[in-house]
């Protein structure tokens, strides 16, 4: 079912090399106002790669998702400690180490390169075009023709294209819910992103539509290091790489997804991965 | 798929210019909510100062101004012989009020209810304009109507124990004025009130007229109090329509057959005479103009009382 592209030989080549590792967190704490949610966590995100974060509700995985691309900036009293950095070394082109947690870093800059998908989909009440078209007007000067190209292309990715081509100017809220969902995809991957946050992205469409972004997951996994918050155990196993298992603000475990759900080290994680649980 | 044009130039904008921007436009946005900030002050400061002159004068005292039963600044002539105490005229302000609201309060309640639970698209598509006309209706021409039209049918209708001038015509003209405000205001606060909470009332079996007397009314409660407080304000604050209908007698009354000059009625009239600057009357305008804005800004306040507590509760 799940087919990973070959048209680009590159980025075949870049799955199967050894892990480098993109976002690197060591030692990170996050407190909301006096409660702390996270605790001294480590782990490294690889670049061109899906991890999973998974864990029962209140485990903390989408305050880090959050933390990633300094989203918890908009809600008062968030705050963190600790190693959250990119790695820039791993880049393309290559560059310094940018700590995301500096409080001078340029938040709409790390948020052009770290894009991020909502649970719920949020399309903008414009047409389909248009916000496609949202990210890379604010960003960047392009001609009409150029504009046309990059919106295409971004609905190809988020393989929505076939389904909305003949109706660009219509409401992208006349979609269906599983469309919208890749429409904020491709809005998303507008901008040119190297990392994609992806908040329980299917938690609000039906199984059709689960799949559909399921695949498309482990499609742009090729171009874009994915990092993904779910609470369902098949979907973390379906799509991706890697996967970490947290436990009341705690990392239990992580490691190849394989691993984890067929040979988990811990009890607490094996109990989760078989359902006893949560 | 070859990467478009676009994302290979990778010219994106610089975010430095954005970033300073950004930031001289937080400075005028500030700048500009300063200066809303500066004339509410610029206003307390001069109602403040100059209704200190009027109590600082011998003929009046704080305590006089808040107990004598009788206003006489414009009838008598002779300073010494003046009264100066409010009651008559709030009793003026809150007669017309309390038959306005009276009148708005229910009729504009049913008929927003009517409109959001029970209307057609049809009916809504004229009964909502046709609100809208009353609002716009100058405020002038309903005082004219209030006196040409309400006050001889009441006179009429009672066998003349009402005067021409008289504080329940004028109260009805006001509360036809609040009615579009105090229909649409709670119309809209109802139709915010989500489909699912409907849903369940009729999930239990409750009729439309069920649903939303006990359902969608009271979770629309804090927008339909804060569009009654509003209202209430209006009225207080309503003054072209009570100049021409109320009267010019300040009467210390319940009596709502009799004239009864308000607080903005006065300021109207004081305006219009020919008191000198510097003189007690003078002042006393500031020392009603105080009174008024004191109530108004308390029901602003329990305005936003109501509306915080009964948000905290349906959400």
């Amino acid at each position: 079912m799940v087919t990973v592209s070959t048209a680009n030989t590159d980025n075949g080549e870049q799955n199967a090399q050894p892990d480098r590792t993109l976002i690197q967190i060591d030692d990170f704490n996050a407190w909301y106002g006096d409660f702390q949610a996270l605790h001294g966590l480590s782990l490294q995100i690889p670049r061109y790669k899906v991890t999973a974060f998974i864990g029962p509700s209140g485990c903390g995985k989408s305050t880090l998702l959050k933390w990633i691309n300094r989203m918890n900036d908009i809600i008062p009293g968030a705050h963190a400690k600790g190693e959250l950095k990119i790695c820039g070394e791993a880049e393309t082109p290559p560059g310094r180490d940018t700590n995301i947690l500096d409080p001078a870093l340029d938040v709409v800059r790390l948020r052009r390169k770290i894009g991020i998908v909502f649970q719920k989909p949020n399309p903008f009440p414009k047409s389909i075009y248009d916000n496609v078209a949202f990210g890379p007007r604010l960003h960047m000067k392009t001609t009409k023709a150029e504009l046309d190209e990059l919106v295409e292309w971004s609905l190809r990715k988020a393989a929505v294209w076939e389904e909305v081509k003949d109706r660009l100017h219509g409401p992208a809220l006349g979609l269906s819910g599983g469309q919208q969902q890749r429409l904020c995809i491709a809005r998303a991957i507008a901008v040119g992103p190297e990392v994609l946050l992806m908040d329980e992205p299917c938690s609000a469409l039906d199984p059709a539509s689960t799949l559909a972004i399921e695949d498309l997951i482990f499609e742009l996994r090729s171009q874009y290091t994915i990092v993904i918050v779910t609470h369902n155990m098949q979907q973390a196993s379906r799509c991706s790489d890697k996967t970490a298992f947290f436990f009341e603000g705690r990392l239990i475990e992580s490691g190849d997804t394989e691993r984890i759900f067929t040979k988990p080290e811990q009890k607490q994680t094996d109990d989760y991965v078989r359902g006893k649980f949560g | 798929m070859a990467l478009p044009k676009a994302l290979q130039n990778r010219d994106f904008r610089s975010t430095r210019v954005g970033m300073i921007s950004e930031r001289i436009i937080v400075v005028l946005l500030g700048l500009c909510a300063l200066i809303t900030v500066l004339i509410t002050i610029g206003i307390i400061y001069m109602l403040v100062t100059q209704s200190a002159g009027f109590f600082r004068s011998d003929f009046v005292s704080l305590r006089g101004f808040l107990t004598d039963k009788e206003w006489t600044a414009l009838q008598s002539q002779d300073l010494a012989k003046a009264q100066f105490g409010i009651l008559p005229l709030l009793s003026g302000t809150l007669r017309v009020t309390l038959i306005a609201m009276l009148i708005a309060l229910p009729l504009g309640l049913i008929t927003a209810i009517y409109l959001s639970e029970f209307a057609s698209s049809k009916i809504r598509s004229w009964l909502k304009p046709t609100l809208e006309v009353i609002a716009g209706v100058p405020t002038v021409v309903l005082g004219y109507f209030a006196i040409l039209v309400i006050s001889p049918s009441l006179q009429w209708a009672s066998g003349g124990a009402f005067s021409t001038f008289n504080a329940t015509s004028a109260g009805i003209a006001v509360g036809i004025l609040c009615l579009p405000m105090v229909c649409s205001l709670s119309e809209d606060a109802m139709r915010a009130v989500p489909r699912s909470l409907r849903e369940g009332a009729y999930g239990l079996g409750c009729t439309p007229f069920e649903t939303s007397v006990k359902v969608v009314v009271p979770a629309a409660l804090s927008g339909i109090v804060s569009a009654f407080l509003l209202a209430f304000s209006r009225a207080i604050g309503e003054t072209m329509v009570v100049a021409l209908a109320a009267g010019t007698l300040p009467t210390l009354t319940a009596d709502p057959t009799r004239q009864a000059q308000t607080m903005t009625g006065f300021i109207v009239e004081m305006i219009k005479s020919e008191s000198e600057y510097g003189t007690v009357q003078y002042f006393s305008l500031y020392a009603v103009a105080v009174s008024l804005f004191l109530i108004t800004f308390a029901m602003t306040l329990l305005g936003q009382i109501v509306r915080r507590r009964f948000q905290e509760s349906y959400q």
